[in-house]
């Protein structure tokens, strides 16, 4: 009797490990093959002129450099505003706050602006800088806009890098006479930095290839030149993607499927150069 | 030298204190002119058409059940497909898989969260939706169900790792006292890791569907964009629209401060208030739950 419930115990584990791992399977399988597909679809449209030259003919012939430039501008302009807020911030959460009510709230509004669905913040965008500051659809209307998008990532990620700077590190520098910020500026944000650096990349990441936000803040379907300022709207990567697969009769395939691969390069890209830096600096770490 | 050198410190922690409550700043922003261009449609719209089911803009019908009841649809449909998958992945990555196998699949998932909506999308649109189209013999492959496929693609690798975390933090204790009286390996996962990540598991759950419930891209472009009450038992096979895909659809066409454009941003309120509660729930089971098991432990 003993030994049939144990047999049956044991059949189950068999079927439950191998449910579980058919399982497993059923999710890598379609990432694998969705990546691949996208690159042996899109691989053949990618030709230096693709990538450096105007569309053409209703955007069915040519190339998308317009749409190239203009994601490297909003990524860089997203940069320029989320990096030094986001580090600061997490720097603040980490090293300068004390556990109570006012810290707290900020956690909770940092879970929330992580939560707000992008096409939220696309409305927000449009209320406060499109409309509200007269930036127009521009491209500092758009960065803003995925700044604040990105900036719970940048903020959780730096607050997680300080943290696991040992303690240790910060009370032999306060011993040695360094006050707190020549502390925090010499030992833990260098000790932090492969974190942070990582953070940085997969939130600009995320905001590179996001549609909706950028959608009524600075995104425009066709512009026959590149932006001159900050103030002209742009084309993007992500919108061209949407355009000329929703709204284009008679786009040629190939071409949807190089500007998606292209896109997917840029992103993939980042993902993986964060990737690498953070487990060289697994590997590299002394404590 | 030296209180220059202090000054100087101050100076620096007062920016930087001011940069740590930016996010406080931010939220109170976006609801505050979400308030300001939604609000006026309250009384600029009868209330009796907002609650109405016919989503006609043009003829002054602003019923948003239907679009409500589009992103129910898509939502829930998403979650139950995508949490056999997160958290069977999720359990097979942390009790069973070996060590080179982890790192081999984690970053498999880590590049589907990578992969942006619009490309899910444009692959949706043309992939999924024929497939679907053909095989369950549709008149449009355009329905809530492809949307509710691709969204469970979106929400599958936040409940992987989330999931994944709650089942390593799990004391090595409890899985040792479980085999130690005899359960086997799979035993120990079903009936004592498992529960003991459940708070953490649950917490996945619902940020994955937080994470569906405000996609945008990917479920415009496959749900076929039609407001009509999915009220029908077949009403996953057929077109519907979402919250989302209604404003980023027809934000573009609307004339500022009208009120179809005010209704819009309504919607969007809508929208931030879910989400509010989705994650603060969420974050305040985790916290409640890591409380209870330092009790325990220590």
């Amino acid at each position: 009797m003993e030994k049939k419930t144990f047999s049956s115990a044991r059949v189950t584990q068999g079927f439950g490990f191998m449910l579980l791992r058919l399982i497993t399977l059923l999710t890598v399988i379609p990432i694998l093959g969705l990546v691949g597909y996208i690159i042996a679809k899109g691989a053949p449209a990618i030709n230096w002129q693709f990538l450096t030259t105007m569309p053409t003919d209703g955007m069915r012939a040519g190339g998308i450099m317009p749409a190239i430039v203009g994601t490297l501008y909003l990524t860089l302009g997203t940069a320029i505003f989320s990096v030094p807020l986001g580090i600061a911030a997490g720097i603040y959460i980490s090293e300068y706050a004390a556990d109570n009510n006012a810290t707290r709230l900020i956690r909770i509004a940092i879970i929330n602006l992580a939560g707000i669905p992008s096409v939220v913040y696309g409305l927000f965008g449009l209320g406060l800088f499109v409309l509200f500051l007269k930036f127009g659809t521009s491209i500092l209307a758009a960065s803003l806009t995925l700044s604040i998008m990105t900036l719970p990532v940048i903020i959780s990620t730096t607050e997680e890098a300080l943290r696991g700077v040992p303690n240790s590190f910060r009370v032999v520098s306060t011993s040695l006479g360094a006050s707190r910020w020549q502390t925090i500026w010499r030992i833990t944000l260098p000790q932090g930095m492969p974190g942070i650096i990582t953070g940085i990349i997969l939130g600009l990441e995320r905001a590179a290839g996001e549609t909706a936000p950028i959608l009524f803040t600075g995104a425009s379907f066709f512009l026959p030149q590149l932006p001159k300022s900050p103030l002209d709207a742009t084309m993007a990567l992500p919108y061209h993607i949407y355009v000329i697969s929703t709204q284009v009769p008679g786009m040629p395939i190939q071409i949807q499927y190089g500007t998606v691969l292209v896109l997917l390069i840029f992103v993939l890209g980042m993902d993986l150069t964060a990737t690498i830096i953070r487990s060289r600096a697994r590997a590299r770490r002394q404590w | 030298m030296k209180p220059i050198k202090v000054s100087g410190d101050s100076v620096i922690s007062g920016v930087i204190k001011i940069c740590g409550y930016s996010s406080i700043l931010f939220v109170t922003l976006i609801l505050l002119f979400l308030l300001r261009e939604g609000l006026p449609a309250l009384w600029n719209v009868p209330l009796s058409s907002l609650v109405s089911t016919i989503w006609y803009p043009i003829e002054g019908y602003f019923g948003l059940l239907p679009l409500i009841g589009g992103s129910l649809l898509v939502t829930i449909s998403a979650t139950l497909i995508a949490l056999p998958f997160g958290i069977g992945t999720a359990l097979y990555l942390s009790e069973m898989a070996p060590r080179w196998m982890k790192e081999v699949l984690k970053p498999v998932v880590e590049i589907l969260a990578g992969i942006p909506s619009v490309v899910l999308g444009f692959i949706g649109i043309l992939v999924l939706v024929p497939f679907l189209r053909t095989t369950f013999n549709l008149p449009t492959g355009l329905t809530a169900f492809a949307g509710a496929i691709l969204l469970a693609l979106i929400a599958i690798p936040t409940i992987v790792s989330i999931s994944e975390d709650a089942l390593n933090n799990v004391p090595p204790a409890y899985r040792q006292a479980a085999l130690a009286l005899g359960a086997t390996r799979w035993q120990t996962i079903w009936g004592v890791t498992l529960p003991a990540a459940k708070s953490g598991v649950l917490t996945a759950v619902m940020l994955g569907i937080g994470r569906a419930l405000g996609e945008t891209m990917a479920v415009m472009m496959v749900t076929g964009n039609a407001p009509v009450m999915p009220d029908k038992w077949n009403s996953l096979f057929l077109p519907v629209r979402t919250m989302t895909a209604t404003i980023a659809s027809e934000m573009g066409e609307v004339a500022n401060g009208s009120p179809y454009y005010q209704v819009l941003f309504l919607i969007g309120i809508l929208l931030f208030l879910l989400s509010l509660i989705i994650n603060v729930t969420a974050s305040s089971v985790s916290t409640r739950q890591r409380k209870r098991a330092e009790r325990i432990l220590s």
